[in-house]
C-alpha cells in the first residue's frame, strides 16, 4: 500500500541519528575529527568520500561497532551504548566484502534473518516472520527467486537481497554502505530508483555511504562529506553549485567522483 | 546378517556410532561454513591430552577429555578475541601443546598403550555401556542448543557484522559454538577416535556442500551422508575385521567423490 501522502516528508523535529562532535582515533591516529550531523526522520541522506576519508568508520560508529572516542553518538534520541531497539536500523553491508558467494543460503533463507533480531534469542520463527519475508521480497522483486541461492543470482539482484532482508525487519530507518560496489553499472540506476521508492513511498529514513558520487547525488536529498571530518550537510543542489563553482581546494575535498563503478 | 546384534558390544557399538553420526554434521555445517574447520583437529589433540589424563588418574578418560576440551575450547576463542596473535596461530598453539601433553603424559605411564590405541583410531568393540549413555546425553545437549540458537547462529555464520547490527550476542554465540564443537568431538571418539574426528566432523558437510543447496536442505543432507557412512562403515568394519574409525571415513571420501561432479557446474549455471 503505497502512501500518497504529499510532503511534508522529512519530520525536523525528530533526529533518527545524530552525531555530537564525535571524533575517533587509532592507535593514536585520528580517523574522524570532530563531526557532527544530525539526521531527521524522512531523509534521505548521501555520505560521500574518498578511500580512507573515514566513511566505514562513520558508520560502524552509527552502528555501535565502534565507539568514538570523543562525542556522542545518539539513535532514536537515545545514546548508542545504551540503545537497544536495534530492529529500528536496517543495515545493508557492503556487498562485495561481506558475503561468501558459495554460502549455501536460498533467498528467502538469507531475507528471513532480517526477523531474528526481532524475534529474540530463544525464539522460534513464526508464520508472521515468513509473511513479513514475504512482503520484503516483493518489495524488491525477488520473491520469485526466493528458493535460488543468494551465490547464483546477478550482483545487483544480490544486493536487493540484503536490501529486503534489511526491510524485513521492519526498520524506520536503512544504511547502506557502498551498496552498489560489485553491482553491474546497468543496473545501479535501477538500485538508486528502489531506493528513492522507499524513502518516498514507505517514508524510510534513507542513509547511504558511497564513493559514487555522481550518480547518488541526484537521488539524495542531502550530501555530506566525509575527509576525516564532515564538510558538507547541505542540500543536493547547492552541493553541486558550489563544487562547480568551486575554486579554493578546501571547498572541494578528496572525494573521488564517480568512482570505480 | 544379523550375527552382528547377537552381540551386545555390537548393539552398543551401533547404537553409539549412529547418534554420533546425526550429531557431528549439525555441528559441523558452521564450523565448515565459518572456515573453523581446523577447530576439531585442534580440540581432537586436546582431547587426547584429556584421554592420557583420564588413564593415568584413573578416572573415566571420556570424562576427562570432556573437561579439558571445554576448558581448551574457552581458551582457544578469549584468544582469538583478544586479538592479541592470529586466530589460526592459537589454534596451532593449542594443537601442539596438548600433544606434547599427552606425549608426556604417555611416557609416564607406560601401563595403557593398548587402551589408548582404542581411543586413537576408534573401536566399538571397546564402548562400554556407559559410553553409549555419557554420548546421549551429550548429544541431547548439543542438539538441544544447536535448536534453540539456530537462527542466531545461521545469522552470525553468514553475516556476522549484520547480525551484530541487528542485536545478537555474537560473541557469545561463538563461544557458545565452540563449546558445543568441544562437546561433539569428545562424543564423537570411542567411535572414530581421537586422530579421524576432524574427517566425522568435515566431510559430510563438504559433501553436502557439492549438492548446492539452501542452509536447511545442506543440514539435511549432510546427517543423511553421515548417518549412512556411519552404519555402513561399522558395518564393513565388523565383517572384514578393519577398524571402524578408518572403515568410516573412506566410505565418507567415497560419497564425497561421489558428489564432487554435482558441485562443478555453480558459476554458469543458467538463470532458472
Amino acid at each position: 500500500m503505497p502512501l500518497e501522502t504529499p510532503a511534508p516528508a522529512v519530520n525536523h523535529a525528530e533526529n533518527i541519528i545524530e552525531l555530537d562532535h564525535a571524533s575517533f582515533s587509532y592507535g593514536g591516529r585520528p580517523v574522524l575529527e570532530d563531526v557532527s550531523l544530525a539526521v531527521h526522520r524522512g531523509d534521505y541522506l548521501g555520505i560521500v568520500g574518498g578511500n580512507g576519508a573515514g566513511k566505514t568508520t562513520l558508520i560502524k560508529i552509527v552502528l555501535g561497532l565502534l565507539r568514538p572516542t570523543s562525542g556522542a553518538v545518539r539513535l532514536f534520541g537515545q545514546d548508542v551504548p545504551a540503545f537497544k531497539d536495534w530492529s529500528r536500523l536496517g543495515y545493508v553491508p557492503q556487498k562485495a566484502t561481506n558475503f561468501d558467494a558459495n554460502f549455501p543460503a536460498t533467498v528467502e533463507e538469507v531475507a528471513l534473518m532480517g526477523r531474528y533480531g526481532r524475534r529474540g534469542l530463544l525464539r522460534f520463527v513464526t508464520r508472521a516472520d515468513k509473511e513479513e519475508t514475504r512482503r520484503a521480497l516483493e518489495q524488491v522483486g525477488l520473491w520469485q527467486e526466493r528458493g535460488r541461492l543468494i551465490g547464483d543470482l546477478s550482483g545487483g539482484q544480490q544486493q536487493r537481497v540484503f536490501i529486503a532482508r534489511a526491510l524485513a525487519g521492519g526498520p524506520e530507518a536503512l544504511i547502506l554502505d557502498e551498496p552498489t560496489v560489485g553491482v553491474e553499472r546497468g543496473v545501479a540506476g535501477e538500485f538508486y530508483a528502489l531506493l528513492k521508492r522507499l524513502n518516498e513511498e514507505l517514508r524510510l529514513t534513507v542513509v547511504l555511504v558511497t564513493h559514487d558520487i555522481d550518480r547518488m547525488a541526484h537521488q539524495a536529498m542531502h550530501v555530506a562529506c566525509v575527509d576525516k571530518t564532515l564538510f558538507y550537510h547541505r542540500s543536493v543542489d547547492e552541493y553541486f553549485r558550489k563544487t562547480h563553482t568551486a575554486t579554493h581546494p578546501h571547498d572541494h575535498p578528496s572525494a573521488t567522483p564517480g568512482g570505480e563503478l | 546378517m544379523l550375527d552382528l546384534f547377537r552381540y551386545g558390544f555390537a548393539v552398543r557399538g551401533m547404537e553409539a556410532g549412529m547418534v554420533v553420526a546425526l550429531v557431528a554434521p549439525l555441528i559441523g555445517t558452521f564450523l565448515v561454513l565459518r572456515r573453523y574447520s581446523l577447530i576439531a583437529d585442534t580440540l581432537a589433540n586436546v582431547s587426547l591430552a584429556g584421554i592420557t589424563l583420564g588413564l593415568l588418574l584413573g578416572i573415566n578418560p571420556i570424562l576427562a577429555a570432556l573437561v579439558t576440551t571445554a576448558a581448551a575450547s574457552l581458551g582457544i576463542e578469549r584468544l582469538r578475541l583478544s586479538k592479541r596473535i592470529y586466530g589460526e596461530s592459537s589454534l596451532a598453539l593449542f594443537c601442539s601443546g596438548s600433544l606434547a601433553l599427552a606425549t608426556i603424559l604417555l611416557s609416564v605411564g607406560r601401563g595403557f598403550n593398548t587402551n589408548l590405541f582404542n581411543y586413537l583410531f576408534g573401536s566399538i568393540v571397546t564402548v562400554t555401556q556407559k559410553d553409549v549413555d555419557t554420548i546421549l546425553i551429550l548429544a541431547a545437549v548439543v542438539t538441544g542448543a544447536l535448536a534453540l540458537f539456530y537462527k542466531e547462529l545461521v545469522y552470525v555464520t553468514f553475516d556476522e557484522e549484520s547480525a551484530q547490527v541487528s542485536g545478537l550476542p555474537v560473541n557469545r554465540l561463538n563461544m557458545l559454538l565452540i563449546v558445543l564443537s568441544a562437546l561433539t568431538i569428545t562424543l564423537s571418539i570411542p567411535i572414530i577416535g581421537v586422530l579421524l574426528i576432524a574427517a566425522l566432523v568435515v566431510i559430510p558437510v563438504v559433501a553436502a556442500l557439492q549438492l548446492r543447496r539452501g542452509f536447511a536442505a545442506t543440514l539435511l543432507w549432510a546427517e543423511a551422508i553421515s548417518l549412512f557412512s556411519v552404519v555402513t562403515g561399522m558395518l564393513a568394519s565388523f565383517y572384514l575385521n578393519l577398524s571402524s574409525g578408518g572403515t568410516i571415513v573412506l566410505v565418507m571420501l567415497g560419497v564425497f567423490l561421489v558428489l564432487l561432479p554435482f558441485g562443478k557446474s555453480s558459476g554458469d549455471q543458467p538463470a532458472a
